[in-house]
């Protein structure tokens, strides 16, 4: 990590640990693009094809008028249309909590792309645990502001949760990174049990195992 | 009729000629010398032939895009997309559209006198495929000096002769924008098109297409053609809306076969205003043409295969309402660009307006065209602002 990459702080934490992982001029696609302010960077500084899909028309549009090829759709169902092999690399932000079938996505993102980099809001945080501990309801943070009964995250995981999903598909993990509260990325020797209670966000770079 | 005649031979429009020694050969085998393409263009060249987008039109359009129509006195059909400051921004672009051939607005088709006998003609005019209806609009940029369009824009009819466009002359294309249309034509669109015609044919006024040269004119059943096909154009939503189970002109039902319904009203007057402009032979020869359009049975099978190593970027839109040509046909068409590598983008727009939302008031189909466009524009080095 140099300090050249945190002087950019106009972009989000976890999409500089994204683009540190793409290898420039890589076959990109992001999954759940948003505006696609990370295709962009990517387009643009990394010289990488970049394609994306993006449930909201509006995000679809406003990637669009960037020049970059995004289609709208959502990562359960048109994952499966892509051919094998056709990306370096599938990107999944902070998207993988609002799958159906989190499992079938990771799944489908290792066939279509030799790697996958997704990144996804820790619910083992000391803060969700002391807050469900202590309140006895379901966490409702700054990061996390929905509701239980109104929010897209059906799926939420711990870091630790997605380590044994990991095994389970047989991926190997390349990297791993927590970012604390602050968006700063965690020690790279702290152990799991640490990164699962103080990360609020765990990104991770997985390969075919 | 005096009116649509001159235009089949000498339109409002700039015509390319082609003589007998260039004649167009067709999938069928036939070909067809002499060939006239009637054609509009709007906005300037650029000096490095960079900025030109071809627009190609729909079933029963033509290439009045943006100008006061010869026949009929009404504004352009899409003149909320074309025009200075608009998505298609002619003090930006040039942009053409011409005639398609087998159409009756001044490019070669059924109605066009044929240079043996000087007589119409008529249904011993060679069937047409979506693809002969390119290779000669891609006559036309040749004598433009056109190598490379900088976009191929189309919706229904259109986008399919985009998709051709795309496959028969890759690298012609920089940029391609198929709006609500389809890689190939469904079943239903096809028994469709197949009431339409029979209706043609019903008529005794057609006498088996010679109805120009007998003095006749199949008005009933072009006009039930049309009638029919406006049904599919709209959504049910939408008729319901425009209508509901209102009367025309009275309060209560007259117990007659009049047209006692706005909406029966309303279709018989779409009926009627068609056949003032609509030659009833050509809307056989392109109904016909729809229906033979599969591009992946063009490539062995493979709709990828169509596409394959194509350096064009490729904007798709559907509209929800849409059951001529549904998502899932625009969404076909991206599965295979995907499985050909080929950059797409995909939007499906919300609307409630049917298959024709792509000729209506849809924000959001402008705001899309512009941003890809405009994308396009700045890929190729094409200053902002006026050429």
């Amino acid at each position: 990590m140099t300090s050249a990459l945190f002087s950019n702080t106009a972009m989000r934490s976890d999409h500089r640990l994204v683009s540190e992982m793409v290898t420039d001029g890589a076959r990109v696609l992001d999954v759940g693009c948003g505006d696609g302010v990370l295709l962009h960077h990517l387009a643009r500084n990394r010289g990488v094809d970049a394609r994306g899909i993006e449930l909201s028309r509006e995000g679809v549009a406003a990637c669009v008028s960037k020049g970059l090829a995004v289609i709208q759709g959502d990562a359960d169902t048109d994952l499966f249309d892509y051919p094998d092999d056709c990306f370096d690399f599938v990107i999944l932000s902070q998207t993988l909590q609002a799958t159906r079938q989190p499992r079938v996505v990771i799944e489908q993102m290792l066939r279509i792309g030799r790697n996958a980099i997704v990144s996804f809001p820790n619910f083992g945080h000391w803060r969700i645990r002391t807050h469900l501990m202590f309140q006895g309801r379901m966490p409702v943070t700054e990061n996390l502001p929905d509701t239980w009964y109104n929010t897209p995250n059906i799926h939420f995981c711990t870091i630790r949760d997605f380590v044994a999903l990991s095994e389970e598909v047989k991926a190997r993990i390349v990297r791993a990174d927590a970012l604390n509260a602050a968006g700063k990325p965690m020690g790279v020797q702290m152990p799991w049990w640490f990164w699962n209670l103080m990360g609020e966000q765990g990104i991770f770079w997985l390969a075919r195992g | 009729m005096s009116v649509r005649i001159t235009e089949i031979e000498e339109p409002n429009s700039e015509v390319l000629r082609l003589g007998l020694d260039a004649p167009l050969q067709l999938e069928s085998g036939a070909s067809i010398a002499p060939l006239q393409i009637a054609y509009q263009t709007y906005g300037t060249l650029n000096a490095a032939k960079s900025n030109a987008i071809l627009i190609c039109h729909a079933l029963t359009g033509d290439q009045h895009v943006a100008n006061e129509h010869p026949v009929t006195g009404k504004s352009g059909w899409w003149i909320s997309m074309v025009g200075p400051g608009k998505p298609i921004d002619t003090a930006r672009f040039f942009v053409i559209c011409s005639n398609v051939i087998g159409g009756c607005m001044g490019s070669t088709g059924p109605a066009s006198l044929r240079p043996e006998s000087g007589e119409p003609y008529g249904t011993e005019f060679p069937v047409l495929t979506i693809g002969d209806m390119v290779r000669a609009q891609a006559r036309l940029i040749d004598h433009l000096g056109i190598e490379t369009l900088l976009a191929v824009v189309g919706g229904s009819m259109g986008g399919m002769q985009v998709l051709a466009w795309a496959s028969l002359f890759p690298k012609r294309v920089f940029a391609a924008m198929p709006i609500a249309s389809a890689a190939k034509h469904s079943a239903q669109n096809i028994a469709f098109h197949e009431v339409g015609r029979q209706a043609v044919m019903a008529d005794p006024e057609w006498r088996r297409g010679r109805y120009r040269i007998e003095g006749t004119r199949p008005v009933k059943g072009l006009s039930v053609a049309r009638m029919a096909a406006h049904i599919t154009y709209l959504s049910e939503v939408a008729l319901q809306r425009k209508f509901g189970r209102n009367f025309q002109d009275r309060d209560a039902p007259t117990f007659s076969f009049d047209a006692d319904f706005q909406v029966e009203s309303y279709l018989r007057h779409q009926g009627i205003s068609f056949v003032e402009r609509f030659d009833a032979n050509s809307y056989l020869y392109l109904t016909r043409a729809m229906d033979y359009f599969d591009l992946a049975a063009d490539n062995g099978g493979s709709l990828a295969a169509a596409f394959k190593g194509s350096a064009t970027r490729f904007c798709l839109v559907s509209f929800t309402s849409d059951w001529l040509f549904p998502t899932s046909d625009s969404r076909q068409i991206v599965h295979a660009l995907n499985a050909a590598g080929a950059s797409v983008s995909f939007v499906e727009i919300e609307s409630d307006k049917g298959h024709d939302a792509f000729l209506l008031e849809e924000p959001n189909l402008f705001a899309t065209a512009r941003g890809f466009l405009d994308a396009a524009a700045r890929a190729r080095g094409i200053a902002e602002g006026k050429v």
